[in-house]
């Protein structure tokens, strides 16, 4: 049997078969198209020429998309969508989308922030208006609206409100109608949630393409009785229902998986990646064979969530970046770049404009195109060009790193060829040989989890035993979910103390992550 | 006199949070309450504390109870009407400025919603200079001022003001009247003339979070120097420790968050271990067993690579922060100072000594 992995990017549709025993069976990189869905079926289509295994071999296939981080920074392809805060007469003084940029605001054709939510105790802060949700749904139904983001002060703790309201809104816009609620998305704190739920809620069409341009082009290619996943952004799978339903979560799944792909690849459970695109280059560590996670709120197309998300730092530097010579004598690499054009414009292949690709042929770091096309360029200009290259990249690694001790480096991604060999502040470098398609490896070898949550009190039940009953439960949760009982590690631990709750109450959070069967 | 608008609110809002030294709570969800109201109401005028007459009634503004609640509730919106109307009634007279009592956190920018709504003025001051965990830890107890009579009220509409026979009793009904509200009230407290205010104030304060805030986001923008270096040079702070967080205790005791980070030194600090230990906000801070800096001083945990502050609450392993002492405000350091929020105070068994001295040794 089989592991399919896909990545759509930007720019590139990846692909990648893995076997049984975990080893890469076959590679292709295709353009990514417009639809998706062509791109995604000439790479199941070439993976599967070049490999020759049987379709039917095939029992899991994963994919992983930028598609929805990309639909939210281009403002592309997001949907028209109502939204309705329950809460009032509490956080009035902050209407949804406050602190948005406008051409993203946008995409809420009607507000309204209604009566209802509850205390931290779980008490009523005021009675759900239900008049006021029926009108609000019966105006968006008039307006022709397919989605809506419903959020609720404190539904953390209880969604009652929220779950009335869907149900309300079912009834009157009717069943296909999409709502997106926030107790399902997101965690404390409203405006991160209710952000989250928001564009969850305009994801929808987005999500919609993807998943079924995926099943599609599986289908069609013969593969018929694998188990369909996507990445999410902690590196695990969710199902194509799920997917559906919460495409958010998708978010910044292409860093995490290029990590754990890349990590893979060089079996180093410690170590610092460099992802070189072609446009830009993003750098992640590895810690103990996960992504470190950043400490800072994530902020998606200017819009702060509650998510967390890999500790990553991008440049502008790729293997499309483009070379200058200025009249000083100095010369810069990037941030621009021809991107996807590069086939095209790239010195080598027959154009005009001197990317970094070129620099890396006319020193000979690679051989591709055609070389002696860049025979011209003058020893020192490529030169230079290369050291500005190599500095670009160790400003970052510098910043990346947790001490001033070398670290070892991993390289990946279809631009790593323009990168030196040796670079200041890196103890070993490692190009793996399938580092150019490390993310659609990320998603192919992606964990199943299971996440347990309760609410302690540690004078009843103390920390450490608390912890390690939640633990084993998480551990249970992972297996059920799919995973092999001896891959299961523990991921993420968190206990947060409540204040207001009686004794020393904590909520205790444990995720658990195991390989798939 | 000048204008505070959205760009302003931003820049005092991430100062704020370094003036936090570590609590005062995220000013985030504050600084959507002051950028919704400047939206909906327009800027607002910042005075120096010498522009305000000598017989006129400022009114601190704040918010009472856990941050997380407020990060779920925020604010209404017709709360500090509310307010206003009590406290004036209460008076006799009207209130001419608003003004925030608590420098560090959420609480810098809840002053500035109620002066947009309210269309009334912000004084650059404060009774801080930082975040503190208790309500008479104001520059004004030392002045003889009062913390009531104080006004809470709710989203809901209630309202109530109380006056108290010390500020001990004022913090123990507060809190009472806090949880039943729903654990997050709007208050106004230390209520003064504008005499007064000109003698304990912290001056410019408002104007110091800004001019930090906007250090902060421009750090990198430096050439002369390291964005390190340039961090210390514009906070005037001291550079204590760097490392990374090697665990977390946490625990709740009377509604106050006890803590004690662990971190292992990085970079010159290699091989060297620190703690800091915080009450909400951070008290102590130790390097190798010796004390750097204690209470009432600074001590604000700042990421290594953006200087951002990291908040007690945000603290988590494997996390590289920078240990940063910055000098309180030196009244704090007088006898009446230090009685109120010095290290004894918190049941720390050691003298105060000033920050620059502990790092000369």
């Amino acid at each position: 049997m089989y592991k399919l992995g896909i990545d759509v990017g930007g720019t590139n549709t990846d692909a990648v078969l893995i076997d049984e025993q975990l080893h890469v069976a076959a590679r292709v990189k295709q353009h990514t198209t417009e639809d998706v869905y062509s791109g995604i079926l000439a790479a199941v289509r070439a993976v599967l020429k070049e490999s020759g295994v049987d379709p039917s071999q095939i029992r899991q296939a994963m994919l992983g998309t930028t598609q929805c981080t990309n639909a939210i920074v281009q403002r592309k392809g997001l949907a028209s969508i109502g939204i309705l805060r329950i809460g009032a007469p509490a956080a009035l003084g902050i209407p949804p989308m406050v602190d948005w940029a406008e051409d993203l605001k946008a995409i809420a054709v009607d507000t309204a922030m209604i009566g209802g939510g509850f205390e931290y105790d779980g008490k009523e802060l005021a009675p759900f208006d239900r008049e006021g949700a029926k009108n609000f749904f019966l105006r968006l139904k008039e307006k022709g609206i397919q989605s809506v983001a419903i959020s609720c002060v404190f539904s953390t703790v209880r969604n009652d409100h929220e779950l009335e309201a869907a149900k309300l809104c079912h009834e009157v816009m009717g069943d296909q109608v999409h709502v997106s609620i926030s107790s399902e998305i997101g965690s404390m704190g409203l405006i991160e949630r209710e952000n989250a739920t928001i564009l969850n809620a305009a994801l929808y069409h987005v999500a919609e393409s993807f998943t079924e341009g995926f099943a599609h082009s599986l289908q069609d290619e013969g593969i018929t009785d694998a188990d369909i996943y996507l990445s999410q952004n902690d590196g695990t799978l969710m199902t194509m229902e799920y997917a559906r339903r919460y495409p958010i979560l998708t978010i910044a799944c292409g860093p995490t998986n290029s990590i754990r792909g890349a990590c893979y690849l060089s079996s180093l459970k410690d170590a610092l990646v460099v992802d070189v695109g072609g446009t830009t280059t993003d750098l992640g560590v590895i810690q103990n064979g996960f992504p470190r996670e950043s400490g800072v709120a994530v902020t998606i197309g200017g819009v702060r969530t509650n998510f967390r998300m890999p500790d990553v730092i991008s440049i502008g530097l790729g293997g499309g970046s483009i070379v200058r010579e200025h009249s000083d004598g100095s010369v810069t690499v990037g941030p621009d770049s021809v991107g996807y054009q590069i086939t095209e414009k790239a010195l080598i292949f027959g154009g005009d404009v001197c990317t970094a690709t070129d620099i890396a042929v006319r020193l000979g770091l690679t051989d591709l195109g055609d070389k002696t096309k860049v025979a011209h360029l003058s020893e020192e200009f490529s030169r230079k060009a290369m050291e500005a290259i190599a500095e670009l990249v160790e400003d970052s690694l510098d910043a990346m790193k947790v001490s001033s001790e070398d670290v070892d480096l991993i390289l990946v991604g279809g631009g790593s060829i323009i990168l030196p060999e040796k670079l200041t502040g890196a103890r070993t470098v490692t190009k793996p040989e399938a580092g150019g398609v490390a993310n659609a490896i990320g998603s192919a070898i992606s964990k199943v989890s299971g996440n347990y949550e309760k609410l302690v009190d540690y004078l009843v039940l103390p920390r450490e035993q608390a912890l390690e009953e939640a633990k084993a439960e998480a551990v249970e949760l992972a297996v059920e979910a799919g995973a092999i009982r001896e891959t299961v590690e523990i991921i993420d631990v968190e206990d947060v103390p409540l204040q207001y709750y009686p004794g020393n109450t904590n909520r205790v959070k444990v995720k658990a992550a195991g390989d798939l069967k | 006199m000048r204008k505070i608008g959205i760009a302003e609110i931003e820049d005092i809002a991430l100062g704020a949070a370094l003036l936090g030294a570590g609590g005062g709570g995220d000013p985030y969800v504050g600084k959507l309450v002051a950028i919704g109201a400047v939206k909906e109401c327009g800027p607002v005028t910042l005075l120096e504390p010498e522009e305000v007459p000598d017989d006129a009634l400022v009114v601190p503004i704040a918010m009472m109870g856990a941050p997380t609640v407020l990060s779920e509730k925020a604010i209404g919106g017709k709360e500090y009407q509310t307010l206003y109307d009590t406290v004036s009634t209460f008076y006799g007279k009207p209130i001419y400025a608003f003004m925030p009592i608590e420098a560090g956190g959420v609480n810098s920018m809840l002053p500035i919603a109620a002066a947009a709504r309210l269309g009334l003025p912000l004084v650059d001051c404060d009774g801080m200079g930082r975040a503190f965990p208790e309500l008479q830890m104001v520059t004004f107890t030392i002045g003889g001022g009062s913390a009531t009579p104080m006004a809470l009220v709710d989203e809901k509409g209630n309202s109530c003001i109380f006056r108290t026979i010390t500020n001990k009793w004022t913090e123990e009904l507060a809190r009472a009247v806090t949880m039943a509200c729903g654990g997050s009230v709007s208050v106004s407290l230390f209520s003064m003339e504008g005499a007064f205010l000109k003698q304990y104030a912290v001056k410019g304060i408002v104007t110091r979070s800004q001019t930090l805030g906007s250090a902060i986001r421009r750090v990198k923008e430096v050439s002369d120097c390291t964005p390190e270096e340039e961090f210390l040079r514009i906070t005037e702070g001291f550079r204590l420790f760097k490392g990374k967080i090697s665990d977390v205790l946490r625990e709740v005791r009377a509604g106050f968050n006890f803590g004690k980070v662990l971190l292992d030194g990085i970079g010159d600090y290699k091989g060297k271990s620190a703690y800091v230990e915080f009450q909400n906000e951070n008290l102590t801070a130790a390097v190798e067993g010796t004390l750097l800096a204690t209470t009432p001083d600074l001590i604000c945990l700042v990421d290594t690579e953006t200087f951002l502050p990291v908040p007690t609450d945000a603290l988590k392993y494997g996390k590289r922060v920078m240990v940063v002492g910055l000098p309180c405000f030196p009244l704090w350091r007088t006898k009446e100072g230090l009685e109120l929020v010095g290290p004894r105070y918190f049941g720390i068994d050691t003298d105060y000594i000033p920050l620059e001295e502990r790092c000369k040794q």
